[in-house]
């Protein structure tokens, strides 16, 4: 199910060097088209239709078309990303519609403090079992 | 034919930045993300710097970049001795039961951890139904660590509102790896987009590595890692065998599309030695989407049949598969339910049928309408987390799950470590679980057998079924011991005999190839002084596929077939050095296929070392179609000489450490 590039709703992220899309594609696949400034997928066989680029795109212009060599037309899935939650449109073939919406996150984005609280490493036990922060389980 | 070789006659040159830094995490997902957070804290202190080189954007990178409706790997109430034996039994008797004894009994801190770094996971409600990751927080439920209940969806899998969980895990690798950087005064300690492709022994310790090197898929440049010590955490292999799709759908393989057996490679470059690469993973998932399977087995009670309404793991099916693979067929594991399903597709008695609106109904039948609400979006929750793609699939075909049932279907072959399968390196282990051989700990905890290089979740042998939680921990296992080394010897000084020119070349020889040779035809694909990387992957897995026991023969090979497959891969392997990249997203994908290559030979040379079907359901040597466990219940190990292209292959003794 590649991901598409609405030309209409893409501003190449504008004075960004580089777009949104491109910065997450997990397999590099999103590209600019410098001749007129909007991205496109380049390789949409490789794509595992992830959704990364779409639920970043700060346009909303990047959709996902289902694969064609199995999928008939005219279904689609439409995320809205938010902080702590996302909303799901599940858009059937005959048209009919389902919504959802499910937790992402129980702490503000950025808030991890990787050590707060955590004890400093105990250099003597570097070649036991354990980690840093707790000794492994005994059972 | 003549050999290619790059002195940038033809490309242009790349700026070349050499980097010394003393940890190298090599790899973005779980693992290394495990390994950042537990190397910096670790390292700074002692002033040691940690690196992580990513090939995309750690955010979203890995095989959980998509994000995961459950944890599969979470201990709690269970003992470790147990879960040793659920992997045994699952991997066909053979793995190694110290490392994953020590899996075991450190996965549950990493999973601690997620939920305090705010990834919601699901909890028991008191009216034993299950609450969501917001609505457990809102009704007070104690967090895991504190003794919170989680819904299990099996006896070591629990459910999560994962759509972020990698995003979540990444930001606290982040700010560790900022953490280091701050203290050791470097100017970047992270790296994303360089897509590191070979590593490089010691100059003066053959048995040692020294250093990585990568390329900027951004920008013209060549990165040279040099590090005391290194953990390989690039991921299996995908797309090594021909897919189930035929066009564009070969994006949505199972297993991550951009896990290219890198992974592999790497430490074959070096000769670290492998084990149990003949095993692979076929998953039976959702067909054509490759939709999970696992919440619908084990959480929605959903049962699988053929298309009869039979039930194919009984009768006349166990009956013949107890013939040729008794005790393991009792045992129901993941490729002996393979095994059966096809039985009955080869009789045509598919499609075999995932039951979901039974199972629904059945479900129902507890529940008022709004739980029955509630149930229904939990079951589209499972693929909109992980595998958005099958729920798009539903869509376009107007399937409700609670209407109808859904086809389900082997896949294309994956190798991997961390998930159903445990193809990877010969690690040593924590060395302090009683009964383990002396000879399976020759050094630091998850080192390979090649000095420094350590390895973590997909890469490491013989000890599957960790999942994202077991990958995040091992990359943390593995992390504590490189510091472990690196304090050991602080003289160490890596240093490398070839030149930075030397491998600048090495990296940019596609590019060269295409430039010296693109004006020749009017059209730069057809040219037949070079292959493109498509033809080469499509190449690679047409061998593989009809060689090596792929879909279109039902996995089954034998000597005969593997013996003429590796005759033909040979001459793909020289063909390699001939593949041309016009642009850096080719270049990645030339790279990506070299690693392919390598981790596909030693799995066919594993296949055809091992005389017997060890893991049928997953592939078959139809000249040695049973389990021999009188000569085979033991590992199969090998090693790979990059120098001079050679192999060698040996038995190695299974120890069982838990009765």
């Amino acid at each position: 199910m590649p991901s598409f590039v609405i030309t209409e709703k893409c501003d190449g992220c504008k004075a960004q060097d580089k777009t949104a899309c491109q910065y997450i594609c997990p397999n590099d696949l999103m590209a600019l088209n410098r001749d007129i400034m909007k991205a496109y997928n380049q390789e949409p066989e490789q794509c595992w239709e992830c959704y990364n680029c779409v639920k970043i795109c700060p346009q909303q212009a990047i959709e996902v078309r289902a694969y064609q060599d199995f999928a008939p037309l005219g279904g689609n899935v439409i995320p809205m990303r938010g902080t702590d939650s996302i909303m799901w449109t599940v858009k059937f073939r005959n048209g009919s519609l389902k919504r959802f919406k499910f937790p992402i996150r129980t702490t503000p984005e950025g808030s991890v403090d990787p050590y707060a609280g955590k004890p400093e490493p105990d250099f003597s036990k570097i070649k036991a079992s354990g980690f840093f922060n707790n000794p492994a389980r005994t059972e | 034919m003549e050999k290619e070789t790059c002195t940038f006659s033809y490309c242009q040159r790349p700026e070349i930045i050499e980097v010394e830094t003393d940890l190298l995490l090599i790899g973005g997902g779980m693992a290394c993300c495990g390994s950042a957070f537990e190397a910096a804290r670790w390292a700074t202190p002692k002033g040691i710097k940690v690196t992580m080189v990513d090939k995309a954007a750690t955010d979203r990178s890995g095989a959980v970049a998509m994000g995961l409706s459950a944890i599969n790997t979470y201990l709690g109430e269970n003992k470790c001795a147990d879960y040793v034996k659920y992997v045994r039994a699952d991997l066909m008797g053979i793995v190694r039961e110290d490392l994953i004894y020590d899996l075991g009994r450190h996965v549950d801190d990493s999973v601690h951890l997620f939920e305090e770094w705010g990834l919601p996971i699901w909890k028991k409600a008191d009216d034993g139904f299950s609450l969501d990751g917001f609505q457990a927080r809102d009704a007070g439920k104690a967090m895991l660590k504190d003794g919170g209940t989680p819904v299990r969806s099996g006896k070591w899998q629990i459910m999560i509102n994962g759509e972020s969980y990698k995003v979540v895990v990444a930001e606290a690798a982040k700010a560790a790896l900022e953490v280091n950087r701050k203290a050791t005064g470097v100017a970047q300690n992270h790296y994303e987009r360089v897509f590191i492709v070979k590593l490089y022994k010691d100059a003066n310790d053959p048995k040692r590595v020294a250093a990585a090197a990568g390329f900027s898929v951004r920008e013209n440049k060549i990165y040279l890692f040099k590090a005391k010590a290194m953990i390989n955490a690039a991921g299996g292999a995908v797309n090594v065998f021909r897919p189930r799709s035929v066009a564009e759908g070969q994006g949505r393989a199972w297993y991550p599309v951009w896990n290219s057996g890198s992974g592999y490679a790497l430490g074959m470059q070096v000769g670290a030695e492998m084990t149990l690469m003949e095993n692979r993973f076929v998953p039976a998932r959702f067909k054509d989407g490759y939709g999970p399977v696992g919440a619908w087995f084990l959480f929605f009670k959903a049962k699988a049949t053929n298309a009869l309404g039979e039930d194919y793991c009984t009768g006349e099916n166990f009956e013949e598969t107890k013939k040729l693979y008794s005790p393991y067929a009792e045992k129901m594991g993941t490729a002996i339910r393979n095994h059966m399903m096809m039985m009955d597709m080869k009789k045509g008695k598919g499609p075999i049928w995932m039951n979901t609106h039974l199972a629904m109904a059945e479900l129902a039948t507890k529940m008022d309408a709004k739980r029955i609400k509630h149930l229904e979006a939990e079951a589209w929750e499972d693929f909109l987390d992980m595998a958005i793609g099958q729920a798009g699939l539903w869509a376009c075909k107007n399937v409700e799950p609670n209407k109808e049932p859904s086809e389900i279907m082997p896949t294309e072959p994956y190798l991997l470590g961390s998930h159903a399968g445990c193809a990877g390196f010969w690690c040593s282990g924590p060395g302090d679980v009683p009964g383990t051989p002396a000879e399976w700990s020759w050094g630091y905890n998850r080192m390979s057998t090649v000095k420094g290089l350590f390895m973590a979740g997909d890469v490491v042998g013989a000890s599957g079924h960790k999942f994202s939680s077991g990958s995040h921990a091992e990359g943390r296992i593995a992390a504590k011991a490189a510091l472990a080394l690196i304090l050991d010897e602080p003289n160490y000084k890596p240093a490398v005999s070839k030149t930075v020119d030397e491998i600048a070349g090495e990296l940019y020889l596609p590019f060269e190839v295409y430039e010296k040779y693109k004006t020749l035809s009017t059209d730069p694909f057809t040219n037949p002084n070079y292959i493109r990387p498509k033809m080469l992957q499509a190449r690679l897995q047409k061998i593989a596929d009809e060689y090596f026991g792929g879909i279109s023969t039902w996995y089954m090979t034998s000597k005969t077939m593997l013996d003429e497959g590796l005759k033909l891969l040979e001459m793909l392997k020289e063909d390699a050095n001939k593949m041309a990249a016009a642009n850096l997203h080719e270049l990645m994908r030339c790279w990506e296929n070299y690693h392919r290559i390598l981790s596909v030979e030693a799995h066919a040379r594993h296949i055809l070392f091992r005389e017997e079907s060890r893991y049928p359901g997953y592939y078959y040597r139809g000249d040695f179609l049973a389990i021999n466990d009188k000569d085979w219940k033991c590992f199969v190990n090998s090693k790979y000489d990059a120098d001079n292209n050679t192999w060698e292959l040996k038995k190695v003794p299974y120890v069982e450490l838990f009765a």
